[in-house]
């Protein structure tokens, strides 16, 4: 397949491999924001080809992961009502709440559809105007502009009859809550290629300066990551610091500037407490006060919502990059994806689902 | 364990009441682990009988001298019509095809009909004469059946049930703990087709090319191996529900031993893999209806690639990996850059992702 096949190639690998086993000369921790680069490195076996001074610890860029479990709660209470035609990504589905998931409230009867598009859910408001379609609104800066498109069409369409659940979160703060955490051990980041194709990486410049780390914007192709963890550890061997572009091919400084003029109309920032991590400033989206009409949470008063985590899971501390999926005593015992505590294990980007499905050794 | 919930003595427990489902969910029919779960801890318990234990497509009789084979399968896809099938072409392939991966010749087939009040009569003609085209072209007739009508809304227009009897040639062994280290894993050709198929009708995904369902009778494909290698071919199995990576897993733990794959020996239609990137679906876990895979003595690989290659299903037959003496009950998948990874069993349906 164009356009794949060449970020896959063994025999690149190895010469990747080769060169940065050549150019490390002490132990370096570097920290993949991005879930979907956690799964990459992970299946292709590049975790266990790493040369043993290198870690990689699994940040905090799953969006199933992140997604509080009040809102979670809020969403299962939302979708339980009759009139409501509960919308969400497939991967959302399992990620377990307080008391349930949404395959557990579809399956006592409630209407909950998967869609592989929110625009898709704006077609079902449209098609059923006697019932509330309900999108649940997850995800980073990548999905926000088709979140916020949906929610600009909806409004453009007069439908009544939508309205999104957004839990959308920002990668910057997160950078930021984790590299002023005390227990921090993330020397570099690789930076999430997709997040940065809508928002460029000027905004990751001046957390480099800070905080003198080097940020590598790095794709998801297994020869992607090895290229971007080689300019990394080049970076700190060398004590530099700043950000590179490993996704030239689609990343640019300044991003996609029509898609963040949509976010900027439909959404605003606002504090949001991440699963596991807790609250940080700034950090996720919400719909503008022009928008509120489309604000499910402002639609369907569903009350105080008191949410319970599993006290095994330590979700929070994996998600942070303190500790390792297989560290945690419920790994692949209490906790596996059919029985999921902690939204890691449930998504195909959460770091307990990869290490359970690809990284298990015996 | 739902008892035990709540009390400390009992040690950590799941705290999430999901653990152990009170009602049953669709993923409890994905083909992944909670089937597996469903099977093992009510099916099997419930039935204890020999028979059944040996857990295969079908069960092997014996009768006099002769071993027949027994199976049954129901169908419910929706929708009923489908690029390169429908509900009735595959009730017959499926089960042609369970009776052929227990090594047998089908001899016969029954049709059980569940309709929808309502459904129009133009409908059900159609997979009837799809039915009838199918076991046709299988070469076996529909010797008996049964019809059910229940009220609208409480079906989904028509279910069908088909069971079917073949009968097992002698020298024929096939038995998935036959799969012995050194042992080549052949594959009849490109995978995932049935199920991307049904998933862009069912979900109004549109690409370039339309993707087909591969759906299609193997009775005939693994005759022509039965018949030249005989005893030398160790295990028969159609990865349906699940894909190739479940059904891989299933042999791997009832043979007790590992089985190794190669990421880039999987053959894959070019439209059908950029679905799957695009949808981040692994093709290794998606439906086929209409492929093949062998398990077979090392010295006899070679011409059992040759012989599939030489039939119309078997073109683009590969071997791709091997059984061997490390990681007894697993899969692991040598990735196209050189690393290893396990392939595991998924808890039900695959999940598209979110980005």
């Amino acid at each position: 397949m164009r356009f794949v096949d060449e970020y896959r190639g063994e025999a690149e690998a190895a010469r990747l491999l080769a060169a940065l086993a050549r150019d490390t000369t002490r132990p370096w921790t570097l920290m993949e924001l991005c879930g979907g680069q956690t799964h990459t490195l992970i299946r292709s076996g590049i975790t266990r080809m790493l040369p043993a001074g290198i870690t990689l610890v699994h940040g905090p860029g799953c969006p199933v992961c992140v997604t509080s479990l009040e809102l979670i709660d809020r969403a299962l209470a939302i979708a339980r009502r009759p009139e409501v035609i509960f919308t969400s990504f497939g991967d959302m589905l399992r990620v377990p709440g307080s008391e349930a998931d949404l395959f557990a409230v579809k399956s006592a009867g409630a209407d909950v559809r998967m869609v592989y598009s929110p625009l898709d859910a704006v077609k079902l408001a449209a098609k059923h105007p006697d019932r509330e379609v309900v999108f649940f609104a997850v995800g980073f800066e990548t999905t926000a502009p088709a979140n916020a498109m949906a929610v600009w069409q909806a409004s453009r369409q007069d439908l009544r009859n939508f309205s999104i659940l957004a839990a959308h979160v920002l990668v910057p703060p997160a950078m930021e809550a984790i590299l002023a955490s005390p227990a921090n051990r993330v020397q570099a980041f690789l930076a999430a290629g997709h997040v940065c194709a809508i928002m460029g990486y000027r905004e990751y410049e001046p957390i480099a300066a800070r905080h003198r780390v080097p940020i590598v914007v790095t794709g998801f192709e297994p020869l992607d990551l090895l290229q971007g963890i080689h300019m990394a550890v080049r970076a700190l061997e060398a004590g530099r610091h700043g950000v590179e572009n490993q996704y030239a091919r689609a990343v640019t400084r300044d991003g996609n500037a029509p898609a963040q003029r949509l976010l900027r109309e439909v959404f605003e920032p606002c504090d949001r407490k991440w699963r596991g991590i807790g609250e940080i400033p700034a950090s996720g989206l919400r719909l503008r006060p022009e928008y509120a009409a489309f604000d499910a949470e402002q639609r369907f008063a569903v009350g105080h919502l008191s949410a319970a985590e599993s006290p095994l899971c330590f979700a929070g501390e994996v998600l942070q990059g303190l500790r390792k999926p297989p560290d945690c005593p419920a790994f692949g015992r209490e906790c596996t994806p059919e029985h999921p505590l902690g939204a890691p294990m449930v998504s195909s980007e959460g770091a307990c689902a990869a290490y359970y499905r690809y990284g298990r050794s015996s | 364990m739902s008892d035990e919930r709540g009390d400390p003595a009992a040690g950590p427990v799941c705290p999430v009441p999901i653990s152990d489902y009170p009602t049953v969910q669709l993923a409890h029919g994905g083909g992944g682990r909670l089937t597996q779960q469903l099977i093992e801890r009510l099916f099997v318990p419930s039935f204890a009988n020999p028979l059944l234990a040996a857990l295969h497509d079908g069960a092997v009789l014996p009768v006099g001298g002769e071993r027949l084979a027994f199976t049954t399968d129901s169908y419910v896809v929706h929708p009923l019509f489908f690029p390169g099938g429908d509900i009735g072409s595959l009730a017959v392939h499926g089960t042609v095809n369970d009776l052929a991966m227990c090594g047998a010749r089908p001899l016969a087939l029954s049709c059980g009909l569940i309709l929808e009040e309502g459904l129009p009569m133009e409908t059900l003609a159609r997979v009837v004469a799809s039915m009838r085209d199918a076991a046709a072209a299988a070469g076996v007739p529909i010797a008996t059946g049964d019809t059910k009508v229940v009220d609208r809304g409480k079906g989904d227009g028509i279910y069908v049930n088909t069971a079917g009897i073949g009968v097992v040639p002698p020298g024929i062994a096939i038995d998935p703990r036959r799969a012995a280290p050194g042992d080549v894993v052949l594959l009849s050709g490109r995978i995932a087709e049935h199920g991307i198929a049904i998933l862009s009708v069912r979900e109004g995904l549109e690409f370039e090319s339309p993707i087909r369902s591969d759906s299609a009778p193997l009775a005939g494909l693994v005759g022509v191996l039965l018949d030249r290698l005989g005893e030398r071919v160790h295990v028969l199995r159609d990865p349906t529900r699940g894909g190739v990576a479940t059904t891989l897993h299933e042999i791997a733990a009832q043979a007790g031993a590992g089985i190794r794959i190669e990421e880039s020996r999987l053959p894959l239609a070019p439209a059908v893999r950029g679905a799957c990137e695009i949808l981040g679906l692994d093709p290794l876990y998606v439906a086929n209806e209409g492929k093949a895979l062998a398990i077979v003595a090392r010295e006899a690989a070679d011409e059992a690639l040759a012989l599939w290659r030489d039939h119309p299903l078997g073109r683009d037959a590969v071997a791709i990996g091997e059984v061997v003496t490390d990681h007894p009950d697993r899969v692991t998948l040598r990735s196209s850059i050189g690393g290893l990874r396990l392939v595991d069993l998924l808890a039900g349906e695959q999940l598209p992702r979110i980005c």
